[in-house]
Order: C-alpha cells, then structure tokens, then sequence
C-alpha cells in the first residue's frame, strides 16, 4: 500500500527513489531492508497494479521505472478506503472502553 | 481472483526468460546501489563509508536476489527442471549404464506394448473402420452333448432377427473362396457370404458404389452382385474409376461390382483378409451342399451381432435362449437339442481370434516376468551406481538437502530412463506390429492380417507399465539412500566378506527372483517344445509322408457336376499313369483344413436315439482308393471302389469309434445306416483318424462315395514317394492338357498340412521361446554383474586367503559356490513357480503333462550352463587376485 500510495502521489519512480521516500515519510521509522522492496515490486506487476519500464534516472543513469497502472490506482482506492474503516473501527473501539 | 490467475501467468510465463530477467534483476540492483552509493557521498560521507552504508540499508543482495526468484516463478517446477537437467547430466556421465538401463526397459516395456496392442488388434478391435466393436458379439449355435460350438441354419437366424428385442442387428458372415480370373492371371482369392445389412450395420461405406441393398441376401441365385475390397480395386482392377457396373465371374456366374470397400478394411475375419463380400443369395455358388436358404437343418452360417446400447451380454444371452428353446418345440426335427449361444469378440471361435486367445493370454503373463526380470536387472544396476554415488548423496545430505529433495532427484532419474524406455518400447511394439503374421505358414490364396494395434489405450498401458517401472527404479536406490549414514560414509569403506553385508542381501535377492522368473519361462518354453514335438510327431492316423495334397478348383471355372465328373476321371486317370505315383483320388474335404464337413442327423437300426437328443454324425465324401491313399487302414470290410457308383447300392464306411457307438461294438458290416433320409449299408469299418484338429478326442465318423454323393469341389490327393516340387510340374501339365484355363493349386505334402494346421502352437512356442531365451540372458547378466562386482569388492579378502594359503581351485571353488547358491535358490523359487503357473498353458500343452519332469529337467539344464557360465569369469578373476598388490593397496 505504501508503495502504491508513493508512486501515486510521485508519478513514475525507479526503486531508489521508492525507498527513499517512504525512508523520508515514515520519518526514519520504518526501516526496512531496501532490498524487500524489489520482491514486493515483482508482486505488484505480476498482480498488474504496476507496470515498470526502462529509463535513465536524474543523474543519467539507468533505472527500472515503476508506475502505476488503472488496477492499481483502483486498488489503491480500495485499500485505503478499508483501512480506513478498519482504522476508524478500532479508533471506536479503543475510544469506548 | 483474477489476479491470481494472472500472477500464476506470469509466473509461469517468466519460466522461458529466466536468462533476460535475471540480467534486468542484475541491473536494477546494481543501479539502485549505485544511486544510494551517490546519495551517500551527496552526504558527505566517505566512498567506502558510503558502500558500507548503501549495502547495509539494502539488506542481503543474494537472499533479495533469492526471494525475487521465488516470487518470480514457479519454484515447484524449476526445481524439477533443476532435477531433470540434473539427472540427464549424471546419465550422460555414465552413458555406459544409461544405456544398459534404457535396452533393458524397452525390452521390458517393447515386449509389453507390442503384447498389448496385439491384444487390442486382434482380440479386443480387430475389425478396422467397424463401428461400436465393444457391442459387437460373435454368434454360433451349440448341441446339446457337444462341447465347443456349430453353425447356424439360415432360417433359424431370420427368426431370431424378428424375435429379439436388446439387439440391434446380426450381421451374418461366412467365409468362403474362389478362383479370381482378371486378364490372364488366375488367383485364389477369398470373401465372405454376407446378410444384405453387412455394410450398414458395421458402419462400414464404400468408397464407390453402394454396400447391399434389403432383399439381396433372399431369393435362390436371385442377386449376383458384389462389393470387392480396395486392395483388389487397386492391384487386381488397377484403381478403375468406372468399375462400378462392371461385371467380375465368380465361381461362373457374372457378377455386378456393385461396390469397393474403404481402404484398410479386412472384413470381419480375424486373421485372413476378406478380398470381396457376395450376398447370402448367392450361397448355393459358393457352399457345396446345395440352397440353404430354406433348410433350417443345414448350420453353416457364422455371424455376429450388435447389442443396443446398456444391454449386457447375459440379458442378450437369455434372451436367445428363450427364442432358440422355442425354435426346439416349433421345429423338433430340425431343433432338438440345439441351441445359440453369444461369445465376446475375443473369443470368437470361428476365427483366429479362438486360436491365438490363449497364446496371447500366456503373453501377457510373460511380459510381466520380461518387465519384471528387466527391472531387477536395472535395479542392480542402480545399486551399483548407488554405491558410487554414496559420496554424492552423503555431501548432499550434510549441506543440507533434504531426503525428500534427494528422492525427487533419485525419483526424477527413474523417470528419464523409463521415458527413454517407454519410447523405445513403443518403437519395438510398432516394429513388432505385423509380426504374428509371420509366424504363421503362409498359404496360397490368403491374405494374413494379425495387425497390432496401437491407440491411445495401448499408450496408456504402457505409459501406466513404465511409470510402476519408474517407482521401481527409484525406490531401490532411494530405500539405499534413505540408509545413508552419516558418520558411516564418510569413515572409509571396509571390505565384507564375499557376499556379505547388507546391501549384497538386496542385490542377491534380485538376482533370486530373476533366476526364478527366468526358470519359469524356460519350463514353459521345455513344456511348450515338447507338445510341438509330440504334435508334430503324433500320427493324425494318415499318413503324412508320402502323400501329397493339391487341388483344381472346377467349382469357379463353372463346371457342372456331369463335367467335372468327366474332368476328375480323366485326370485320376492320367495322375495314376505319371511315373512314380502309387494311386491317386479325390476327397470333397481336406482332414485338418478350414473346410467344414458335411454333417447329418443319422439313425441307425437298432440304435435307441435318446429323447432329448439328435444324433449327428460328420462325414466326408471320398473316391475309390481312398483308404489306401491316405494310408488309413480298415480294421475290417472293404473300402470304396469304381463299382460303388451311381447306380449301385448306397455305401458307407464308418470309423472305430462310430461302430463302437452306434453298435455297441458289434460288427456293423451289413448293417444300415439313415443319412439324409437315404439308407446305407455300411461296408467297412476303418481306423480312427483326425479330422478338424490333431487335439481333438475320438469323435464317431463316417465316409460315403463320392460319387453316391456328389459335389463338384473336391481335392485331389496323390500317393507318391515324388517331391511336391517335381509333382507340381507334371501335375500342371496334365491339367492344362484337359483345360487350359485351369490353374491348380499349391501341391503340399499332408506334413505341411497337419504343420499349418498345428501354427497356434508354433507360434506360442516361438514366442515364449524368444521371451524365454531374453530373460534367461537378462538373468544371466544380472547373475554376472553380481558375482564380479562381489569379487571387485573383495579383492582384500580374496588376497588375504591367498596369503593365508589358500590355493586357486579353492577361492575359484568359494566365488563359484557363491554364484552356484543363487542360483540353485532361484531355481527352487522358480520350480515351486512354475508348478503353480504352467497349468495355464493348459489348452497349448499336448499330451504333456503341466508338471512334465523332461522339462523341468532340460530348463534345469539350461539355467545351470547359463549360471556356470555367468559365475566363471569373475571366479576366475577372483583367482588371479594379487595378494602383494592387494596387501599394498
């Protein structure tokens, strides 16, 4: 969700650039293994949310380009739509007791 | 859901790029640490600092790489891929046992398939481009008292047309044969009489013309017309597109070729191929025994039926059993005592199919011993291979492969030899389709047709015996690997002693039950030979040397019965004044031929006939002379001669066993006998002879004169001390003295006769002969590998022996003892086997008895050459053990 969420937002990315911006959104908390990235990016092609193309990167490198597909901007619509009530639900729920 | 449809398309699609997508993988983490290296330095910190950092963010590269790939593609299938390129590389590292191992399992699978898709093509399907054969049934009537089976009278089968229910038709089909005159060449050919419904209730449809339209099998010589097979169409019409219309004598009479059969379809006659098919209305041309149509006495008739769907053999049996009783009370004359009776196709008895059934029933136990024999011998194999490989699977083992990964592996070689078996074996099995026809004597006039049949039935047989061959295969070493002991395997082997040690137990006991399989066939073999011999030497109670057999066939040429008369008398005439014949004279049936004797109901003076029951007694029509010609002696009265003609008093001669019957053994010279309504004296008694089979038991016989009863079909037999080569030539010559359009037949000797009428024994003596003598090979290899891989792997033993004193003829006496051990072990399993099993030889043995000590004894024999000489080259090698090179070592 996270990744979706970034490349929503940021337009087309190279996985560098994922990683870091999630690195700077999560504050520095999040600290996952930069490599887990690559795998879960594998998962969301082969699930047709995100396509990847290749391009050459700011300071002219060579870079795989991740974005998002129609799928994916959907799926991202519908996750975030349950986790927020998901969310919202255990906010009640921690509320009344 | 989609989704993962699509993840499983993808996954599996990136099986076939896995090249191009490792490179971009490559690529992309190799960027993405650049660009962080970049990141870092943008930083501030140091090159190396900034490696160390980039490197520590990202996690392992190897294990990233490692779970990309699983997520990637199917791991499931690119660890068998793993395995499969893994196995073909350790079976191209030893190309040596490879193929060992693949000639063993073709052979094993080969003799399976090709068993198999005989079975199929000629028991279960034996009639090409015939619709629904599985509700197809063979027809035949039976009498009460009599075992085996008869024919059917005409009249009988139209009220079983119109009276059962559960079928959808009878076909009727009666094999029969003539002299084909196209152009200049005249040629025996043979056909079928067949109901009018032939065609459409086969589902069989010409490719020109028209099948039989109703009412062309009823009326007397009412429809000459007839359907010729595509084979004839081609080689004897030259492919005529205008043939239909045109007209073909057959037997004298024009017929209208009304029809050409498909290609590839051989009628309904297993074995022999059916070159043109005439209605039933024509019977009267091509049946000696005048119009049956209308004679509900006269059987003659073959036939089959097709069951509706759902109906099972036993509704349809008891169904024609309640119209044929009914058919006894409505015609007791005719009927009594006689009933019909269905048959599955496979046993058919009218046709090859009931001859070849229990040949092919042996078969297919005794591919299973091929299959099995070939096995053990691979699994020897494996288990020496498994010994070298022990180093293999113990490194595999203690880097952490588990048993189930090595068992695949193990599981995943099996299937690569089985698969290159399996081919190999239907490559045998499509080589060996045609075989059985060679196997059979071949005979003038007669198109064999025993094809295999190889469909996709047959392939999943195989498929089913290589893939139980594949369990086997992989289960011997894996039971190996699976004892893998860790500690033990990488301490250095030590020696047993010759024989000893666990894993020789398991060799050992495979070469146990391949002696014993191999024993059991070669006692079948002994026993199979031995009833050859026995038939072959057993007099038929005629002579079988010294008379020759041939025949002019006048009935085609259209003679009628005043000319043929004249014709066979003059060519007696002239046959008995060739140099070197002794008599000569001609005989409506051959003994031991296809033709079928005339049969009657009779009654005798005297003679009680139960209620229940019609006598009916064969006989055959035969010439002055007969008796002396064909060397059967009279055992009292005297045999045909001129004078028996026409106009003299009517006469029989009966055999032993009838006078026995009939008159209670009395001398029934003088005395009458009723034979279709006519009365005869009997005039002689003659001695027993065979007449259909050489198998067959005493059974009441009798011969009339030819002349008495005459029919233009007839063949000529000749005593004389000539070749049939030299006899051909002069006998040629005569008749084409009397008429030059005549050709005669082939001249044989009675020997040749009785040997073709013996082929079903041949050929599962050959047979079981060529299987037996393959596995006897198979366990005899299998023995030797055993010996001389025991005495390869005690060499330090053998050298100690030597040291300690012991001199050659002891260690050659302790290595073939050894050997000698199994096998005598194997030979007591096998003969405790093969007590059990050669009962099912049953019908093929002949005057042998299942449990015949001759064959035990010559198959001991054998198996004890065979062994001494799988024991004797590692013995002694095991002699020429060097004990100072042993001690060294």
């Amino acid at each position: 969700m996270l990744v979706l969420q970034t490349l929503n937002s940021m337009g087309p990315m190279h996985g560098f650039g994922i990683a870091l911006r999630i690195q700077q959104v999560s504050q520095d908390l999040l600290q996952l293994n930069q490599g887990t990235l690559y795998p879960a990016l594998l998962r969301l092609g082969q699930r047709g949310w995100v396509v990847s193309k290749w391009g050459t990167s700011e300071n002219n490198r060579k870079a795989k380009f991740y974005s998002l597909t129609r799928a994916g901007r959907k799926q991202l619509d519908r996750q975030v739509e349950s986790w927020g009530r998901m969310s919202g639900m255990i906010n009640r729920v921690l509320r009344t007791t | 859901m989609r989704e993962t449809f699509r993840t499983l398309v993808q996954r599996f699609a990136a099986l076939f790029r896995r090249r191009q997508l490792e490179h971009d993988l490559d690529e992309e983490l190799r960027s993405h640490l650049e660009m962080a290296i970049e990141f870092n330095l943008r930083k501030g910190m140091s090159p190396s600092n900034a490696r160390r950092e980039a490197l520590r963010s990202f996690g392992g590269v190897e294990q990233t790489k490692e779970v990309y790939r699983e997520q990637r593609g199917l791991p499931v299938i690119e660890t068998t891929l793993q395995d499969l390129r893994f196995g073909l590389r350790m079976l191209l590292r030893s190309p040596g046992f490879s193929i060992l191992a693949v000639l063993c399992l073709t052979l094993g699978i080969g003799a399976n398939a090709a068993v198999f898709s005989w079975v199929e093509g000629i028991l279960f399907r034996p009639y090409p481009l015939v619709a629904h054969q599985e509700r197809l049934l063979a027809l035949t009537g039976t009498a009460r008292g009599e075992s085996g089976h008869a024919d059917i009278s005409w009249p009988d089968l139209l009220d079983l047309q119109s009276s059962c229910t559960l079928m959808d038709s009878f076909i009727v089909t009666k094999i029969t044969g003539t002299t084909l005159s196209i152009g200049d060449r005249a040629e025996r050919t043979i056909g079928s009489i067949v109901s009018a419904n032939y065609f459409d209730a086969i589902g069989v449809h010409p490719v020109l013309g028209r099948g039989f339209e109703p009412g062309e099998d009823s009326g007397q010589n009412a429809h000459p017309v007839t359907v010729i097979s595509y084979q004839l169409w081609q080689g004897r019409f030259k492919g005529d597109s205008q043939i239909i219309g045109k007209t073909q004598r057959l037997n004298g009479v024009p017929h209208t070729i009304v029809g050409v059969a498909p290609e590839g379809f051989y009628g309904t006659f297993v074995g022999w191929g059916m070159q043109f098919w005439v209605p039933a209305s024509m019977e009267e041309l091509f049946e000696a025994g005048g119009y049956k149509l209308e004679d509900r006495g006269t059987r003659w008739i073959e036939a089959y039926v097709r069951l509706k769907p759902g109906v099972t053999l036993e509704q349809a049996q008891q169904e024609i059993s309640a119209v044929a009783k009914r058919l006894e009370v409505d015609y007791p004359s005719t009927n009594r005592g006689r009933g019909i009776k269905l048959w599955p196709l496979w046993q058919t008895p009218f046709n090859n199919a009931g001859t070849l059934l229990p040949t092919l029933e042996i078969m297919l136990v005794v591919v299973v011993f091929v299959l099995l024999i070939a096995c053990a011998n691979i699994g020897n194999l494996l288990l020496v291979r498994s010994f070298a490989r022990r180093n293999e699977m113990t490194v595999r083992i203690a880097i952490g492969a588990g048993r189930g990964r090595l068992l695949k592996q193990l599981f995943t070689e099996g299937l690569i030899l089985s698969a290159f078996g399996a081919a190999g074996g239907l490559l045998v099995a499509h080589w060996c389709r045609h075989a059985l026809v060679l196997l059979f004597p071949a005979r003038a006039g007669v198109t064999m047709h025993l094809p295999g049949d190889i469909d996709w039935r047959v392939m999943a047989l195989s498929a089913g015996v290589s893939l139980i061959a594949t369990l086997v295969l992989g289960l011997i070493p894996a039971f190996q690997a699976g004892k893998v002991n860790l500690a033990g395997a990488l301490k250095s082997d030590s020696a047993a002693v010759v024989g000893g040690g666990g894993r020789a137990w398991v060799r050992s006991s495979l070469v146990l039950v391949q002696v014993s399989l191999s024993f059991v066939l070669l006692v079948g073999a002994a026993l199979l030979i031995e009833s050859l011999q026995k038939i072959r030497g057993s007099s038929p109670g005629f002579s079988t040397q010294g008379v020759l057999f041939t025949a002019v066939d006048l009935v085609s040429a259209g003679y009628d019965a005043d000319h043929a008369k004249g014709f066979q008398d003059e060519l007696l005439d002239r046959v008995k004044a060739l140099p070197g014949v002794d008599s000569a004279v001609f005989a409506r049936v051959t003994p031991l031929g296809y033709g079928s004797f005339s049969s009657t109901p009779i009654a005798v003076d005297g003679y009680p006939s139960p209620p229940e029951e019609q006598p009916t007694v064969e006989y055959n029509e035969v010439g002055p002379d007969y008796f002396r010609t064909m060397g059967i002696p009279l055992v009292s009265g005297r045999e045909f001669t001129r004078a028996d003609d026409e106009k003299a008093a009517l006469v029989a001669v009966v055999n032993e066993t009838m006078a026995a019957k009939y008159w209670f053994g009395r001398n029934p010279i003088g005395e009458r006998v009723k034979v279709k309504d006519r009365w005869m004296r009997v005039i002689g008694v003659a001695k027993n002879s065979k007449y259909q089979s050489v198998r067959e038991t005493p059974t009441p016989f009798f011969y009339v004169s030819r002349r008495q009863n005459f029919s233009v079909g007839a063949g000529l037999f000749i005593r004389t001390p000539l070749s049939p080569g030299i006899m051909a030539t002069a006998l040629a010559n005569e008749v084409h003295a009397l008429d030059g359009n005549l050709a005669l037949y082939e001249v044989i000797t009675l020997q040749e006769q009785l040997d073709r009428s013996t082929s079903p024994q041949l050929v599962a003596v050959t047979l079981v002969g060529v299987l037996g003598g393959l596995t006897l090979l198979l366990a005899v290899i299998g023995l030797y590998g055993v010996m001389s891989y025991a005495v390869s792997q005690n060499t330090r033993e053998l050298g100690l022996r030597v040291v300690l004193g012991a001199d050659r003829s002891s260690l050659l006496r302790l290595v073939m003892s050894r050997g000698l051990t199994l096998m005598a072990g194997g030979v007591l399993l096998g003969a405790a086997a093969a007590l059990a099993l050669t009962r099912l030889l049953g019908n093929l043995l002949f005057d042998v008895s299942p449990r015949d000590p001759q064959a035990f004894g010559s198959a001991l024999a054998v198996m004890t050459i065979a062994s001494l000489a799988a024991c004797t080259l590692p013995a002694w090698r095991a002699t020429r053990t060097d004990p100072a090179r042993v001690l060294r070592d």
